[in-house]
C-alpha cells in the first residue's frame, strides 16, 4: 500500500515539468561547480604533489561541491513538496485517500517515500560527477560515502519538513515558502549562538550545517546520524498528526 | 426492483406536468409541529414493514450521529440505517448537513458522537475493514487530472485493496457500467465534465463495495447523462446498497426507493418510495366554475373537510376518504354553475419539501422524538 502511494506520487512528479526543469537546473549548476573546483584543484595540484599528506580531491573538490549541493537542494526542496499534500486538498482528491482503506501513516509514510525517490534519482545524478573523477584517477571512497549519506540524511529531513509544511496549509506556495524559511532557519541557526558560549551549545547541535559539515569530513558520528533521524521522525510524526486533524476540524 | 421503480417513474413524468405550481411556498401550508412528528411516527412503520423484515440486511447502521464545528450544529441526532437494494434518497436545501453526514459515513470527518456500523462492522473501531465496504464519490470528483482514466482506475483499485488477479476484470467491469470503454486512454483532465463524473462513479463502485454513497452524482451533467447516471445508480440499486445526495427532487422520485429530508441537520422526514407515494395521492379538487359557486353546498359533499377560493373563480376543495369528483360534477350541474375544469390536485415531493424545510419553527424537537 505504501509503495502503492509512493509509486503513485513519484509518477505524478515525473508527470509534471516541474521535475524535469528541477533535474536539469540542479544538474547544470552542480556540473559547473563540479567543473569549476576541478579546474581550481589541478591549479594547484603540481603544489599539492610536493606536500605530504596533503589534502587529495576528496576533500579539495567533493567536499565543497557537496556542501554547495546541499544549499542549492535547501533552495529546490521546497518546489518538490510543496504540493504533496496541500494539493490533493486543494483538489479534493485527498478524499480519495480518506475513504480508502488506507490509514493516516500509510499516505504519509507513502507520500514520503515518493519525495524520497525523487531526491534519490537526484542524488544519484549527483552522485555520478565525483564518480566520473575514478576514470582518471583514485578516490577516498570512504570520503565519498560519507559525503553521499550525509547527503542523503540531509534531503531525508529536508522532505520530511517538507511534507509538513505541505501538510499544514492547502495553498502549496504557502508551503513552499514555509518550508523555505524553517529549512533556512535551521540552517543558520548557530550564527545566533556564536558570541556566547552557553546558548550556543544548543544552537549549534540544532544547526543543520554543523552536522552536515562533521559528515562532509567523512566522519560519521551517531550524534550527526540520530540528529537527522530525530528530525525526520519528528516531522513525519506531526505530518501524520496534522492530517488525522483534517478529520476532526474545529 | 421493478416494482419499486415503475410507480417512481410514473410521478417523474406526472411531475414534469405539475411542475409550476410550486407555490408561493411557505406561508400557505406552513407546516406546524405536529405534521413533522407525524411523518416520523410513520417512519418505522414504512420501514419496517413485514415483507421487508424478512431478509433485510442491514449495509448501514447510523446511530444518533452529532457533529459540531465549534458551536456550529452541523448534524443532530441522525439516525438510519439501509438495507441491500435500497437506494437511499438524501434530501436538503443546501447547508442541511447531508454533505457534512456523508462524509462521516465515508470517514472522511469524525463525528462528535454516534456510532456508524457497515456491514456490522464498526467504522471508528475498524476503518480499515469498514471503508472498503464503502465506495464514496465527493461533490467533486476525486480525479487526478495528470493521469488517463486507466492509470487512475488501477491506482484506485490498489488503493482500495483489490488483489492484484482480480484488477483487470474489476476495471472492466467498472468501464462498462459507467459507459468510459472509449476514453480509457485519455487524460482525465482533458474530458468533459460528465465523464469525469462517470470517472468518479467508476472510481466508486471499482472494488464492489456493499455500500456506494454519491454526493449530488448529476450536477453539472447534461440531460441525456442525468438520464444514464439515473439509469446507472437503479441498476448498482440491485446489488449494492446506496445512498444518494441531492436537492433535484424529481432525481429522488425517478431513482429512489427510500426518502430522506434533512434540514439543519436533523432527519425531519424518513419514509419508503411507496409511502411517500401513498402521501402524495389527491387530497384536494381543484375546480372551475364560471358561476361562483355556493361553499355551503360544496362543503355538504360527502367527505369533502374544507373548501378554498382561488383567484379565476377556481375553488380548491379538499377532501378525505371518499372522492367527491362524481357528486361535485352532479351538483354542479343541477345548480348551473357551469363546471369547465376539474382536477386531482396531487401533492408533489416538493411541496412536502417544502413544507417541512420551510417551517420557522425549529421542527427539531418534535422531529427527534419519534
Amino acid at each position: 500500500m505504501l509503495l502503492t502511494i509512493a509509486g503513485r506520487e513519484l509518477r505524478s512528479l515525473f508527470l509534471s515539468p516541474l521535475a524535469w526543469a528541477i533535474l536539469a537546473v540542479v544538474q547544470f549548476i552542480i556540473a559547473y561547480l563540479f567543473l569549476s573546483a576541478v579546474d581550481a584543484y589541478l591549479m594547484v595540484q603540481p603544489r599539492l604533489a610536493a606536500i605530504e599528506g596533503a589534502p587529495g580531491v576528496a576533500d579539495l573538490v567533493i567536499a565543497p561541491l557537496f556542501g554547495n549541493a546541499a544549499i542549492i537542494l535547501l533552495l529546490i526542496t521546497p518546489m518538490i513538496t510543496m504540493r504533496v499534500l496541500s494539493e490533493e486538498r486543494r483538489n479534493r482528491t485527498i478524499s480519495l485517500l480518506f475513504s480508502a482503506p488506507v490509514s493516516m501513516t500509510e499516505i504519509i509514510l507513502g507520500k514520503y517515500l515518493g519525495v524520497l525517490g525523487f531526491f534519490l534519482v537526484l542524488l544519484a545524478m549527483i552522485a555520478l560527477m565525483p564518480l566520473s573523477l575514478l576514470a582518471g584517477t583514485e578516490l577516498d571512497l570512504g570520503k565519498l560515502a560519507a559525503g553521499l549519506a550525509g547527503l542523503t540524511l540531509l534531503l531525508a529531513a529536508f522532505s520530511a519538513i517538507g511534507l509538513f509544511m505541505s501538510a499544514l496549509t492547502d495553498q502549496p506556495t504557502i508551503a513552499a515558502i514555509s518550508t523555505f524559511g524553517l529549512l533556512l532557519l535551521l540552517w543558520i541557526i548557530d550564527w545566533a549562538g556564536k558570541s556566547e558560549a552557553q546558548v550556543s551549545g544548543l544552537f549549534a547541535y540544532l544547526s543543520m550545517l554543523r552536522h552536515y559539515e562533521t559528515l562532509l569530513k567523512g566522519l560519521i558520528h551517531s550524534t550527526d546520524v540520530a540528529y537527522y533521524l530525530l528530525i525526520t521522525i519528528l516531522f513525519l510524526g506531526l505530518s501524520i498528526r496534522r492530517l488525522d486533524a483534517d478529520r476532526l476540524q474545529h | 426492483m421493478g416494482k419499486a421503480v415503475q410507480p417512481a417513474q410514473r410521478i417523474f413524468t406526472y411531475d414534469h406536468s405539475h411542475a409550476a405550481p410550486v407555490r408561493p411556498a411557505c406561508e400557505c401550508h406552513a407546516v406546524n409541529i405536529q405534521s413533522v412528528s407525524h411523518y416520523n411516527s410513520r417512519r418505522n412503520e414504512a420501514l419496517y414493514q413485514p415483507g421487508h423484515l424478512m431478509n433485510r440486511e442491514n449495509l448501514i447502521q447510523v446511530e444518533h450521529l452529532h457533529r459540531y464545528y465549534g458551536q456550529t450544529r452541523a448534524v443532530h441526532d441522525v439516525s438510519f440505517d439501509l438495507a441491500k437494494g435500497e437506494v437511499l434518497g438524501f434530501l436538503g436545501p443546501n447547508g442541511a448537513g447531508k454533505s457534512t453526514t456523508m462524509q462521516m459515513i465515508t470517514g472522511n470527518l469524525a463525528p462528535s458522537a454516534g456510532q456508524i456500523r457497515v456491514h456490522g462492522i464498526d467504522l471508528l473501531d475498524e476503518p480499515r475493514r469498514a471503508k472498503q465496504e464503502i465506495g464514496y464519490l465527493p461533490e467533486q470528483p476525486p480525479v487526478y487530472r495528470d493521469l488517463t482514466v486507466d492509470e487512475y482506475l488501477y491506482y484506485c483499485a490498489r488503493l482500495n485493496r483489490v488483489a492484484r488477479g482480480h484488477i483487470e476484470r474489476a476495471m472492466d467491469r467498472a468501464r462498462d457500467r459507467c459507459g468510459l470503454g472509449d476514453v480509457r486512454r485519455r487524460l482525465i483532465g482533458n474530458l468533459s465534465k460528465g465523464y469525469q463524473q462517470r470517472v468518479g462513479i467508476a472510481q466508486a463502485i471499482l472494488h464492489t463495495p456493499a455500500v456506494v454513497i454519491l454526493d449530488e452524482p448529476t450536477v453539472g451533467l447534461d440531460p441525456i447523462q442525468i438520464l444514464e447516471i439515473r439509469r446507472l445508480i437503479r441498476e448498482l440499486g440491485q446489488d449494492h446498497g446506496i445512498i444518494l445526495s441531492t436537492h433535484i427532487l424529481p432525481e429522488v422520485q425517478s431513482t429512489c426507493n427510500q426518502v430522506q429530508i434533512i434540514h439543519r441537520g436533523q432527519l425531519v422526514f424518513t419514509d419508503s418510495m411507496a409511502g411517500l407515494e401513498r402521501r402524495l395521492q389527491a387530497t384536494s379538487l381543484v375546480a372551475a366554475f364560471h358561476v361562483t359557486p355556493d361553499s355551503d353546498a360544496l362543503q355538504q359533499l360527502p367527505g369533502v373537510t374544507a373548501t378554498e377560493p382561488l383567484d379565476g373563480g377556481r375553488v380548491r376543495i379538499h377532501y378525505d376518504g371518499t372522492d367527491p369528483s362524481e357528486a361535485l360534477v352532479e351538483l354542479a350541474v343541477n345548480r348551473q354553475w357551469r363546471l369547465h375544469e376539474l382536477s386531482p390536485d396531487r401533492r408533489t415531493l416538493e411541496q412536502i419539501f417544502i413544507e417541512l424545510t420551510c417551517a420557522e419553527a425549529p421542527a427539531g424537537e418534535t422531529g427527534e422524538a419519534a
